[in-house]
C-alpha cells in the first residue's frame, strides 16, 4: 500500500506540467496529502516490523541483476511518515507562491518522490537512483525560488550532495563487485571480507553522512537553508538530511558491520564535535535561518552520535531523533520562513527585535515558542525523547562523549532562547529617535497580512506530532526498535 | 559465393548509396526543392533500417569483409537512426539551404562508411570504412563557404583526421606484419599472450592514436572544439553522434577480437604492457583535462566539445575492463550519449538560428521563449552530468560497475575514482547550462518564432529516448548483451 504514496506523488509531478497554473497547488496538495494519509495508514497497520518486507518485486535489469524492489520496516516506516507530513505542511506553507507555480511543486514532489523512493527500496541500485534524483529539483527549487544568496546556495549544496553520491557510488559498487548482488535483503547476510569493509565502510559512510550534515562537511546545511525558499528549507531540514543518515544506518552500518566496528569511535567524535560546534556558532549568528540552520546541524549530531554507539537504545533513539527532528526543523524553518521573513522581509535578528512581533503575530509566536522548547529539548516534546534514548545509549559506549553532549545541549538552549527572545519577544528600546520609530517599529505594515489558514493547519499537524511523539514515544519505538534490533551491526 | 549474395547482403548499404545518388542528381537540377532531398534521403536511410532487419542474422563474406551479426544490424540501425536525425536538423538548417542536395549526400556516403566499419571484421575494409566516413565528414564540416568558422573547422578536421589516417594505417601494416593476415578473427588466434613484441607494440601504439583521434580522446581532441564549433551545426551533431558510436564498435571489435591475447592489464599494482593501459591512460588524460577545460567555456558548442573530451574518456573504461561486460557497457554509453548529444545541437541549432549565436547569453531564459526548448535542454544537459532517472546515469553505472568488476582485486578502481571526480566537476558545467535555460530570466523575452511540428517532435523523440532509456535501460542492454553472446 505504502508503494502508492510514491506512485502518487510522481504522478502528481508528472501531471502538474500539463495543467494550468491556478490548479498546481491543488494537484500538489492532493498529492502530498494522499500520500501522508496512505503513510500514516500503513504505519498504523504494520504488524511485523523487525523485517525487511518485500512490497513489490519485479525484474528491472536482468543482465546486472537490478530490481524494481521495495520493502518496509519499523524505521522505513517511520520516516515514510514523516516524509509525508513535512511534504503536506511544506504544501500547505507554500499556498501563496505566485512565481511559476506549476515548476515549483513540480520539483517539490520530485524531492518528495524520491525521498519515499530511497526509504522504501530494497534494491541498492534502486536506492541510488532514488537517492540522486533527489539532487537536482533541490537546485532548481533554490535557485528560483530562493532568496539571499540563491546561487551560491543552490550550487554548494549541489555540488556537496553530488560529491557524497559519488563517494556513496564507489562503495555501492565495492559491495556490488564483492557479493555480485544489488539485493539489499541478501546484501544484509553477506559475510564481505574485512579489508573490503575496512575501506568501503568510511568512504560509504561518509558519502551518506555528507548528506546528513557530518561535521566537517556540514558547511552546506546552513548556506542552503538560508537560500531555499521556505518549502524547500522545510523539505531539506525535514527530510533530506534523512536521506543521508538513512543511507548510512541502512546500507554503510548494516552491509559492513565489521567496518562500522573499525571506525564508530570516529563517528562518535565527529558527532560530538558537530553537537557542540554548530551551537557555539548558532550562538553567534544574526539571521534567523542562519540560527535554525545551524540548530539542524547540531540535531544531526545527535543522529550519528546515536548511531555510532552501536546499541539498540542509542539506534532507536537516532532514528526517533530523525523523525522528531524532521518534524521540529520543519516547523521552525516555517514559521521564520513564511510566517516572518514573508511579512517583514528582514530575518535580521536585531531588525526583528524592534518590531516586537509578539504583538503583531501571537500565533506565529506561540508556534515558535512551541518549536523552540521542542527544540531545546523540553520534556513533553519529541526532540527530548529521541535525545535522551540517544543520551542513555551513548553512556555505555562513550561516557565522555554524553558529558561533552551536555555542554552542548546548555548551548542549544541558548541559543534557541536567544533567538525566541530577539525574535518574538523584544521590547523595543524606548530612546529611540522618531523616525527611526516609525521606520522599524509598530507602524510597519506587518500585521496587516494575518496568518492564514493553511499556515496555522500546517503548524497545528507539526505541533501535533512533536507533541504526541514527545508525549507517548513508546509509539514510535514500538516499531522503530524491532527494526533495529534485527540489524546486525548492533554490539552484543 | 557470388556477386548476387553480396548485393543481398549488402542491400542496405545499397539503399542508402542509391538514396545519396539521386539526392546529389536532385541537387544539381534547377529546381532544387530542399524538401524533396530531405525526403527522399530519410527515406533511404528509413528503407536501408528496413531491409536490414530482413537480413540473415549472421553471415560472413570474403574472410570477414562483411560480417552481419546481430551486433553489426543493431548498430548500423543505430547509425542509420542517428543520420535521419541529422537529416532533419539539416533540413531547417540554413547553412546548408544553397547546396542541399549535396550537403545530404554527403551524410549519406558519411553513412555508408559508418556501415562499413560497423560491419567489417578486416583490417583493410575498415580502414577503407574510415576514409569514407572522415572524407565525407571533413567536406561536412567546411560545408559553410559564407563563414570561415566553418573553413577553418573543415582545414582543422582535414589536418589532423589525414595525419590520424596515415598513423592508423602505418599500425594497422605492423600489426598485418606480426600476424600475416588482415582478418581480425585470425589475428586474434595468430597472436600469442605474453610479452608483447616492440614491432607489434608500435604497430598497436599508431592503431590506437589513430582512434584516439576519431573519438576525440586527449591528448589528439585538438581538432575537436574547433569542429564542433565552427561547422554547420548538423555536421557536428554527426560527428559528435554517427562517427563516434562506429569508431567505438570497430574500436572494441579491434581490441577484443583481434588483439584480444595482448590485452595487457591497467589494474593500479598490476600494470600489464598491452593495449589496456594504453587506452586506460587516454582515458585518465581524456577525463580530467576535457572537464577541466571545458569548466572555462562561455559558448555552449565549445563546452559540448570539451565535455565531449571526458565523454570519451569515460566510454574508454569499458573497453579498458575488457571481455563482454566492459564492452556492452561501453557500447551501451556511447549509444545513449550519441542520442543526447543529437539532441543538445539539435537546440543548440534552433537557438542560434533565432539569436544569431550559441553563446551563454544567448541561451539566457530560453523558458520564457520555448519552455519545450529549455525542458529538453536541461533534459539532455543532465543526462550528460549522469543524473537520474535519464540515460547517462545508468550508463555510467553500467560503465563504472564493469571496470570494478573486471577483476577481484578492483585494480581499476584508480580509474573509476577519477571518472566519478570528473563527473563531479561536469555537474558544474551542465548546471551552470541548465540554469541558463531553466531559472535565468533574460530582458528581452522574445517567443522563439515558427519552430515547425516537424522540430518539435523530434526534439521531444530524443528527450523521451534519453528518459525512457534512463528508466527502463533493459530494452537497450538486454539487446546488446543478446548481440555479444
Amino acid at each position: 500500500m505504502i508503494a502508492w504514496a510514491l506512485y502518487l506523488t510522481f504522478a502528481g509531478a508528472v501531471v502538474l506540467l500539463f495543467l494550468p497554473r491556478v490548479l498546481a497547488r491543488w494537484v500538489a496538495l492532493m498529492a502530498t496529502g494522499t500520500g501522508f494519509v496512505i503513510s500514516v495508514l500503513a504505519f498504523l497497520k504494520s504488524v511485523d516490523t523487525a523485517t525487511f518486507m518485500t512490497i513489490v518485486r519485479i525484474p528491472w535489469v536482468p543482465a546486472l541483476g537490478m530490481e524494481y524492489h521495495l520493502a518496509v520496516d519499523g524505521i522505513s516506516l517511520t520516516l515514510a511518515l514523516v516524509t509525508g507530513l513535512t511534504a503536506f505542511c511544506a504544501v500547505l506553507f507554500s499556498w501563496d507562491v505566485q512565481h511559476r507555480p506549476n515548476e515549483f511543486f513540480f520539483w517539490l514532489l520530485l524531492v518528495v518522490g524520491g525521498s519515499y523512493g530511497v526509504f522504501l527500496s530494497a534494491d541498492l541500485f534502486l536506492l541510488f537512483v532514488f537517492y540522486e534524483l533527489v539532487i537536482v529539483p533541490k537546485y532548481f527549487l533554490i535557485a528560483i525560488w530562493g532568496s539571499t544568496n540563491k546561487e551560491y546556495g543552490a550550487m554548494k549544496l549541489t555540488l556537496y550532495s553530488f560529491a557524497g553520491g559519488a563517494l556513496v557510488f564507489i562503495g555501492i559498487l565495492a559491495a556490488y563487485a564483492s557479493a555480485g548482488s544489488l539485493d539489499l535483503q541478501q546484501l544484509a547476510q553477506f559475510q564481505f571480507p574485512p579489508q573490503l569493509q575496512a575501506w568501503a565502510f568510511p568512504v560509504l559512510f561518509l558519502g551518506f553522512a555528507i548528506l546528513a550534515g557530518v561535521w566537517p562537511l556540514h558547511t552546506w546545511a546552513p548556506t542552503g537553508h538560508v537560500a531555499a525558499p521556505t518549502a524547500g528549507s522545510m523539505l531539506l531540514a525535514g527530510i533530506v538530511m534523512k536521506l543521508g543518515a538513512y543511507g548510512a544506518l541502512r546500507v554503510a552500518m548494516n552491509l559492513f558491520p565489521q567496518g562500522f566496528e573499525m571506525w564508530r569511535d570516529w563517528i562518535a567524535m565527529l558527532a560530538v564535535i558537530g553537537i557542540v560546534y554548530a551551537a557555539a556558532v548558532a550562538l553567534r549568528q544574526r539571521d534567523l535561518k542562519f540560527v535554525i540552520g545551524y540548530s539542524s546541524v547540531s540535531h544531526m549530531g545527535f543522529v550519528l552520535l546515536g548511531l555510532a554507539t552501536a546499541n539498540s537504545l542509542g539506534a532507536s533513539g537516532a532514528v526517533l531523533q530523525m523523525f522528531s527532528h524532521g518534524v521540529i526543523g520543519a516547523l521552525l524553518f516555517a514559521i521564520a520562513g513564511r510566517m516572518v521573513y514573508a511579512r517583514t522581509h528582514t530575518r535580521d535578528l536585531d531588525a526583528l527585535s524592534a518590531m516586537n512581533l509578539s504583538r503583531t503575530m501571537p500565533f506565529a509566536a506561540f508556534a515558535f515558542v512551541v518549536a523552540s522548547a521542542a527544540s531545546m529539548g523540553i520534556p513533553g516534546f519529541s526532540g527530548f525523547a529521541a535525545e535522551i534514548t540517544i543520551l542513555i545509549g551513548a553512556w555505555k559506549a562513550y561516557p565522555n562523549a554524553v558529558w561533552i553532549t551536555g555542554l552542548g545541549m546548555v548551548l542549544v538552549a541558548a541559543f534557541t532562547l536567544r533567538a525566541l527572545k530577539k525574535s518574538f519577544f523584544d521590547e523595543p528600546p524606548r530612546n529611540v529617535s522618531a523616525p527611526h520609530d516609525s521606520l522599524l517599529g509598530r507602524t510597519e505594515p506587518v500585521a496587516q497580512i494575518p496568518i492564514t489558514f493553511p499556515e496555522k493547519l500546517g503548524a497545528g499537524l507539526l505541533i501535533f506530532a512533536t507533541l504526541a511523539a514527545g508525549l507517548y514515544p513508546k509509539f514510535l519505538f514500538d516499531r522503530i526498535t524491532p527494526a533495529v534490533e534485527a540489524m546486525r551491526f548492533l554490539q552484543p | 559465393m557470388n556477386h548476387l549474395e553480396l548485393l543481398r547482403l549488402a542491400f542496405p548499404e545499397v539503399h542508402v548509396a542509391v538514396a545519396a545518388l539521386v539526392v546529389l542528381a536532385l541537387g544539381l537540377s534547377k529546381t532544387r526543392s530542399t524538401a524533396l532531398c530531405s525526403f527522399i534521403a530519410a527515406s533511404g536511410l528509413f528503407l536501408a533500417i528496413v531491409s536490414l532487419l530482413r537480413l540473415p542474422p549472421e553471415a560472413t563474406l570474403y574472410g570477414g569483409m562483411l560480417v552481419i551479426t546481430p551486433l553489426t544490424s543493431l548498430f548500423k540501425i543505430i547509425c542509420l537512426t542517428l543520420a535521419i536525425f541529422t537529416v532533419i536538423m539539416a533540413h531547417s538548417d540554413s547553412s546548408s539551404r544553397r547546396h542541399h542536395g549535396e550537403y545530404l549526400a554527403m551524410i549519406l556516403l558519411a553513412t555508408i562508411g559508418l556501415m562499413l566499419l560497423i560491419g567489417s571484421e578486416e583490417l583493410l575494409m575498415i580502414f577503407i570504412g574510415l576514409e569514407l566516413t572522415g572524407l565525407s565528414l571533413y567536406v561536412l564540416a567546411g560545408f559553410d563557404k559564407t563563414d570561415p568558422r566553418s573553413a577553418e573547422a573543415g582545414l582543422k578536421y582535414f589536418l589532423f583526421g589525414s595525419t590520424a589516417s596515415a598513423f592508423t594505417l602505418f599500425g594497422l601494416s605492423f600489426i598485418y606484419g606480426m600476424a600475416g593476415s588482415t582478418s581480425l578473427a585470425e589475428i586474434g588466434q595468430k597472436l600469442t599472450t605474453g610479452p608483447v613484441q616492440p614491432l607489434l607494440a608500435a604497430g598497436l601504439v599508431m592503431t590506437l592514436i589513430g582512434f584516439a583521434f576519431k573519438i576525440a580522446a586527449a591528448p589528439f581532441h585538438l581538432w575537436a572544439p574547433d569542429a564542433y564549433q565552427g561547422s554547420p551545426i548538423p555536421s557536428s551533431a554527426f560527428i559528435a553522434s554517427g562517427s563516434k558510436v562506429a569508431s567505438f564498435v570497430v574500436l572494441g571489435k579491434i581490441v577484443l577480437l583481434g588483439l584480444g591475447p595482448i590485452q595487457g592489464s591497467a589494474a593500479w599494482h598490476g600494470l600489464i604492457a598491452g593495449w589496456a593501459p594504453i587506452l586506460a591512460a587516454l582515458a585518465a588524460l581524456s577525463i580530467v583535462l576535457g572537464n577541466l577545460v571545458a569548466l572555462a567555456q562561455t559558448n555552449v558548442r565549445r563546452l559540448l566539445a570539451y565535455s565531449a573530451v571526458a565523454h570519451a574518456g569515460y566510454t574508454l573504461l569499458g573497453l579498458v575492463a575488457g571481455g563482454r561486460a566492459g564492452f556492452s557497457a561501453t557500447l551501451f554509453y556511447t549509444t545513449t550519449y550519441a542520442f543526447t548529444l543529437l539532441g543538445a545541437f539539435g537546440v543548440v541549432a534552433l537557438v542560434r538560428r533565432e539569436t544569431g549565436g550559441d553563446d551563454f547569453v544567448h541561451f539566457v531564459g530560453l523558458r520564457a521563449r520555448s519552455p519545450l526548448l529549455a525542458g529538453c535542454m536541461a533534459t539532455f544537459m543532465l543526462s550528460l552530468a549522469g543524473l537520474p532517472p535519464l540515460a547517462g546515469f545508468f550508463g555510467k553505472f553500467y560503465l563504472f560497475s564493469a571496470a570494478l568488476r573486471a577483476d577481484e582485486t578492483h585494480g581499476l578502481l584508480w580509474l573509476v575514482v577519477l571518472a566519478l571526480f570528473g563527473s563531479l566537476i561536469s555537474l558544474y558545467y551542465y548546471l551552470i547550462v541548465s540554469k541558463l535555460v531553466l531559472v535565468d530570466e533574460s530582458e528581452t523575452a522574445i517567443p522563439v518564432a515558427n519552430i515547425s511540428w516537424l522540430q518539435r517532435l523530434t526534439l521531444l523523440a530524443l528527450a523521451i529516448v534519453v528518459v525512457v532509456l534512463g528508466v527502463l535501460p533493459s530494452a537497450l542492454v538486454s539487446r546488446i548483451v543478446a548481440s555479444l553472446q
